[in-house]
């Protein structure tokens, strides 16, 4: 127990005896010392309500570094909004000479956003096609059919996959994936799925949008499986035990008594993945081959908006260089907000009540 | 439904169920699979070219042998110091007003709801603001703006599991300490706060871990430096940084150092997050739940 200070123990005597049978002389220390104890009450409401707001204004920080954050980007992207408008995020531009269409071209200063738009939109649907069964699978492993042993072992795995920090994966991806996806996985799509047009050979190094979406796709793995494991813990068991007691079998149970009422919290887990994967950096940019072009093919190389921004910003020397890149940065920050919050408010649809166990 | 199609349908339904049984087996075998991978590797590689040189040795030169990256093990320690100066009181703060004052309240659930987005958000996002904010006024990188942008990054986790772990003391420990007349500041800090100060700082050490392999914001704010720096107002170098230019170099030598730096990380998150698990599923806070 730490040391708490009582002030002035002897108080209660206090007010009965200053009635007016001692002198002048100790009537006055005897208020003195209920002025004291008054004014250290007092102190202490002062203190309080200071403490109080202190507090207060540690949490408005956080709205506070939200407006900082939209401010100093629509601040520094001023330039590019007044340059190119909204087209910046579908208008691409045309060469008078070749008549091939431009989409980066800092020395001509001309920008638009879509090959990056792009880019992030494959590369993250990519991932979520890849990781959105295993994550699923794994959260109905572990709820349903784990044994109780092997429960902790295996979700703290899936933490750890989480706590990796993303420079890592990018090395791993590209020491590792790199060449298993240059010499084996793409001949093999190309040789088997070329003739849909979305794998095609022309690009050797191994690097590109299915890349970025495989590394992605275990980066995004944890988060969405934690989540579908939380809603799905969420879910009263007595759920579980009236399918059950229907004669159904584990998987109808599961179907019918957990994931049909887990399924808008599972939808926000989700969405909180995709919100991840629009906003990974390091990993793609390392993998993803950038270069700002559209491309069919899901083998070719491509770039993704954070990752130019990764990759362009201190080599960046032009104003409007800048301020097209920082506009990408508000478009990203735009929209992670826009997915993170419909996310969340879904997964608290669900759990909201519940008690939490699974995190 | 005659006995035949009964005997059929059942038959159907106990295959579905195995079947299922032996997707989700699968999927988790598929999602172990690639961790052991990295971490195998990693251990493997990071091994193999760990040397004391890497502890004690700032760069060499593109091209030349050997070098560490003692600076860049210094540049992370300064840049945590300075997030975690932020971004610790500020999250603890915060944690406590969610817990202690706004129970309920209508700004206590929209400071949580926007803790929670401002956790989805983009560390480059971030890196690009703490940019515009602190390096283009000053017109130069800086270790003092990459720990900004570090310290931000940590406040909501540390909000969040600070509020978390209040919530979990029970409400006796607060009324009797109020009971004895102390004020209510003083409860708070010396009761509550103390009471879950466990769980209080795995929050510190998980957001810690989150910020210490982060390399997106500190592209543009710490810059790196391939000498030794300890000025809050110079391009510093940090672990994470080092790796993402020596993954991306051409020369082995580099590809050398940075899977040892890559280990040296991941040890230190390693021990991190399982001290968190250590003490969130041993129940330190046992006594107070």
């Amino acid at each position: 127990m730490p040391e708490i200070r009582i002030s002035e123990p002897q108080l209660p005597q206090n007010p009965a005896s200053s009635e007016g049978q001692q002198p002048a002389g100790g009537n006055t220390a005897q208020v003195s010392e209920v002025r004291r104890f008054l004014l250290s009450r007092s102190n202490s409401a002062v203190v309080d309500g200071g403490f109080h707001w202190l507090m207060v204004l540690c949490a408005l920080s956080i709205f506070g570094i939200v407006a900082l954050i939209a401010w100093r980007l629509v601040v520094s992207s001023h330039l590019a909004w007044s340059k190119f408008g909204f087209g910046f995020f579908y208008k691409t531009f045309t060469d008078p000479d070749t008549h091939q269409s431009i989409f980066w071209d800092p020395v001509n200063a001309r920008f638009s956003a879509v090959p990056f738009i792009f880019g992030t939109l494959v590369s993250s649907f990519l991932a979520l096609l890849m990781a959105v069964p295993l994550a699923v699978g794994l959260a109905i492993f572990l709820t349903e059919m784990c044994p109780r042993a092997l429960r902790g072992p295996l979700a703290f795995l899936t933490e750890l996959l989480a706590a990796i920090p993303s420079v890592i994966y990018g090395l791993w991806a590209v020491f590792v994936l790199v060449p298993l996806m240059r010499g084996h996985v793409n001949p093999l799509l190309v040789k088997s799925l070329g003739w849909t047009g979305l794998f095609s050979d022309e690009n050797p190094t191994g690097l590109g949008f299915l890349t970025a979406g495989v590394i992605l796709a275990i980066m995004i793995l944890p988060i969405i499986s934690s989540l579908t494991r939380e809603v799905m813990t969420a879910v009263p068991q007595s759920q579980r035990e009236a399918v059950l007691a229907l004669g159904a079998t584990r998987w109808e149970m599961i179907r019918m008594g957990v994931l049909r009422n887990a399924r808008i919290g599972i939808v926000g887990g989700i969405m909180l993945g995709l919100g991840r994967a629009l906003g990974e950096t390091m990993a793609v940019t390392m993998v993803i081959g950038n270069t700002p072009e559209v491309h069919r093919s899901l083998l070719s190389n491509g770039s993704s908006m954070a990752a130019v921004i990764a990759n362009e910003f201190t080599e960046a020397v032009d104003d409007a260089h800048l301020s097209a890149l920082i506009e990408i940065a508000l478009a990203l920050f735009v929209v992670t907000i826009i997915v993170n919050a419909l996310a969340r408010l879904l997964v608290w649809a669900v759990t909201r009540g519940a008690p939490s166990q699974a995190r | 439904m005659s006995v035949e199609t009964f005997k059929f349908r059942s038959r159907l339904r106990a295959l579905t169920d195995g079947a299922v049984t032996a997707l989700a087996i699968l999927a988790t075998v598929l999602v172990v699979a690639p961790l052991v991978a990295i971490f195998g590797y990693l251990v493997f590689k990071g091994t193999n070219s760990l040397s004391m040189a890497f502890f004690t040795h700032v760069p060499k030169p593109p091209g030349e042998v050997g070098g560490g990256m003692a600076n860049a093990i210094l540049g992370s320690g300064i840049l945590l110091a300075v997030a975690s100066a932020i971004g610790v009181p500020i999250g603890i703060g915060g944690g406590i007003y969610l817990a202690e004052f706004g129970r309920g309240t209508k700004l206590a659930n929209a400071v949580r709801f926007t803790a929670d987005v401002l956790n989805g958000v983009p560390s480059i996002v971030m890196g690009l603001a703490i940019y515009s904010l602190i390096v283009v006024p000053q017109k130069h990188f800086s270790a003092l703006s990459g720990g900004v942008a570090l310290g931000i990054m940590m406040i909501p986790t540390v909000c969040r599991t600070s509020e978390e772990m209040l919530l979990m003391v029970p409400h006796a420990v607060r009324e009797a300490a109020l009971g004895l007349g102390v004020p209510n500041w003083r409860s708070v800090l010396s009761i509550t706060v103390k009471t879950a100060s466990p769980g209080i700082i795995t929050g510190c050490m998980l957001a810690f871990a989150r910020v210490a392999g982060e390399t997106a914001p500190l592209i543009f704010t710490a810059l790196g430096n391939q000498f030794w720096s300890s000025s809050l107002n110079q391009p510093i170098a940090a672990l994470p940084l080092q790796i993402y230019v020596y993954a991306i170099s051409p020369y082995d030598d580099w590809h050398r150092l940075a899977w040892a730096g890559a280990l040296v990380l991941i040890v230190l998150i390693v021990l991190a997050v399982s001290l968190v698990r250590f003490v969130t599923s041993r129940g330190v806070l046992k006594g107070a739940s």
